[in-house]
């Protein structure tokens, strides 16, 4: 006898599947330079989704990690002559850090005053990103190579490049999947549901939050050396305050709490950015503010946790 | 003598700017009781269990577990000690099932709690004995039920499993019969009879047919203090508790 869990366990997997062969299949379908940046930002967004979505805990300052690993990765790329898996790794380890320094003041408080520390903290790194002399200031750090991976694959054929970055985020989603359902996954799961209860059982949750918080900013750090390569530029947009803002509005319209609402929710807002900039122009953000009240006011659950819900509903999984 | 008793509290004092929450309070819980604290509202029970669980540090005072001075542990350590405490809310995890309630309790003691690589299929070990708990209270049927959609009453069942998943060797319960129908009483009075067989009790609560029925020693607070303190026959007779209780509208 299947437990009805084990049968949407199947279905699940039936699920990321079909989703691998999409991803396998996509770029000969669509353009590979905005699927590189629809996986890049959905990697961003479920790295956050592991800390708002499974800790509850809201940072606003997420960009730091995204943008910052952006920097660190387009700087030993271009002026040391890394390779890019290595520049890849480099960004990831120090936004890792740069994780664990901030999370690590930031988690002796809760609610909205966590969320103002993590932003305080993220305007600094802004602040250095436009001050320090490596980063470019204003212009960014330009003209980054793509390199050869491993020293044998030409990376600047879109194609290959495009497969590069599905593999990383294959694997980021697999760590952000395998972390969601592990024993220290449904600690997390008990803190976001009642922290003081955690805490009684004898938890120390601190140590969880910690934990939680330097996996999401190495894997938002990962996505963000990602895109560096990709568009060969590391720029003040991916450490600005607006970034952090962004992933918020993808994970919150896709679904906070669900594996793949954060994909989605990237999705359609690169897609909706990609198709509105030149023709709106900077009416872009009033869309998107108007989607994100509608998505907060009507469907709370994000599209994908709607989906869920009525499914449950229908009695389908 | 030591060994008779398992939780001891010298002088314990808070003070919240200026307002004496608790003052001097020599509290002596004996190894293997129900020991009830009571009072008025604001007397000051729920600051003592946050005193004693670590939640609040208190301005001046000791605690004593075991004979150790616990005074300035954190709330986790209380409760790796064997005190685990429930709350006056109702403290469940409500978007887990009532079986991974219980589970989050018991996987503690494994140790891999931070192993992120590790797939949960690995706690499944411990479903049988999460079961064999929910069944001690008739919520083995809602195993894979989520706990916000379960009743009140049955909610509050299942915080003291998950509490007594632990094994605690002495248990804090803050008002375990609080907002429960007739019905629920009952069976929350027997429930902690039941396991109070083999660990100690120390219970807030207002229901005194409660309190007559379950507990062996009373402490009464008023104004953060100990007003009086002994056997419910005692204590009921007591002029000055009859004056505390008078106008505060008890049953």
């Amino acid at each position: 006898m299947a437990r009805p869990a084990d049968r949407s366990q199947r279905l699940r997997w039936v699920g990321f599947g079909l989703l691998l062969v999409a991803g396998i299949v996509a770029p000969f379908v669509a353009y590979p330079t905005f699927l590189m940046k629809l996986l890049c930002f959905a990697l961003f967004a479920c790295a956050f989704n592991l800390l708002l979505g499974f800790t509850g805990l809201l940072s606003f300052g997420h960009a730091a990690f995204f943008g910052g690993a952006g920097y660190v990765c387009g700087y030993v790329v271009k002026h040391w002559g890394v390779t890019p898996e290595l520049g890849v790794l480099a960004g990831t380890a120090v936004a890792a850090l740069l994780g664990f320094a901030f999370g690590a003041l930031a988690i002796r408080r809760s609610g909205i005053y966590f969320a103002m520390i993590t932003l305080a903290l993220a305007q600094m790194v802004y602040f250095l990103a436009l001050q320090l002399p490596f980063t470019g200031g204003e212009d960014g750090l330009q003209g980054v190579p793509r390199g050869h991976l491993f020293g044998l694959i030409d990376l600047s054929d879109n194609l290959a490049m495009y497969y590069f970055v599905f593999a990383l985020f294959v694997a980021g989603f697999a760590l952000i999947l395998r972390t969601i359902h592990s024993p220290f996954g449904q600690v997390l799961k008990a803190i976001r549901e009642n922290e003081p209860r955690t805490l009684s059982l004898g938890y120390d949750v601190d140590r969880y939050k910690l934990l939680a918080f330097v996996i999401s900013a190495g894997l938002a750090g990962m996505a963000g050396a990602t895109k560096t390569l990709v568009f060969q530029l590391a720029s003040l947009t991916d450490v600005h305050w607006h970034t952090s803002g962004e992933v918020v509005l993808m994970t919150l319209l896709g679904g906070l709490g669900t594996a793949m609402g954060p994909v989605v929710g990237a999705g359609i807002i690169v897609t909706l950015q990609n198709e509105l900039a030149d023709k709106v122009g900077s009416w872009v953000s009033v869309i998107m503010g108007i989607i994100f009240i509608v998505c907060v006011l009507a469907f709370r659950r994000g599209i994908v946790g709607e989906i869920r819900a009525l499914a449950k509903r229908l009695g389908i999984s | 003598m030591a060994d008779e008793t398992i939780l001891e509290t010298r002088g314990l004092t808070k003070e919240f700017r200026g307002f004496m929450a608790v003052s001097g309070v020599d509290l002596r819980v004996r190894r293997g009781a129900i020991h009830a604290l009571i009072g008025p509202n604001g007397a000051g029970k729920t600051t003592v269990f946050n005193l004693l669980t670590g939640f609040l540090q208190p301005t001046a005072g000791a605690i004593l577990f075991n004979g150790a001075d616990i005074t300035r542990d954190r709330p986790a350590q209380t409760a790796r000690r064997g005190m685990v405490r429930s709350f006056q809310i109702s403290a469940t995890f409500p978007h887990l099932t009532v079986l991974e309630n219980v589970r989050v309790a018991l996987q503690r003691e494994r140790g891999d709690s931070f192993r992120f690589w590790r797939s949960d299929r690995m706690l499944d070990g411990l479903n049988q004995r999460a079961m064999q708990l929910l069944e001690a209270v008739d919520l083995a049927p809602f195993a894979d039920t989520l706990t916000v959609e379960m009743p009140y009453g049955r909610k509050r069942a299942l915080e003291l499993t998950t509490t007594l998943a632990l094994d605690p060797e002495l248990m804090l319960l803050d008002e375990p019969t609080q907002g429960m129908g007739h019905e629920d009483v009952g069976r929350a009075v027997e429930l902690i009879r039941k396991v109070a067989a083999n660990r100690t009790i120390l219970m807030v609560e207002h229901n005194m047919s409660v309190v007559a029925d379950l507990c062996h020693t009373i402490t009464v607070l008023q104004h953060g203090a100990i007003l009086a303190e002994g056997a419910y026959a005692e204590v009921s007779n007591n002029p000055a508790v009859l004056e505390a209780y008078v106008g505060t509208a008890h049953d």
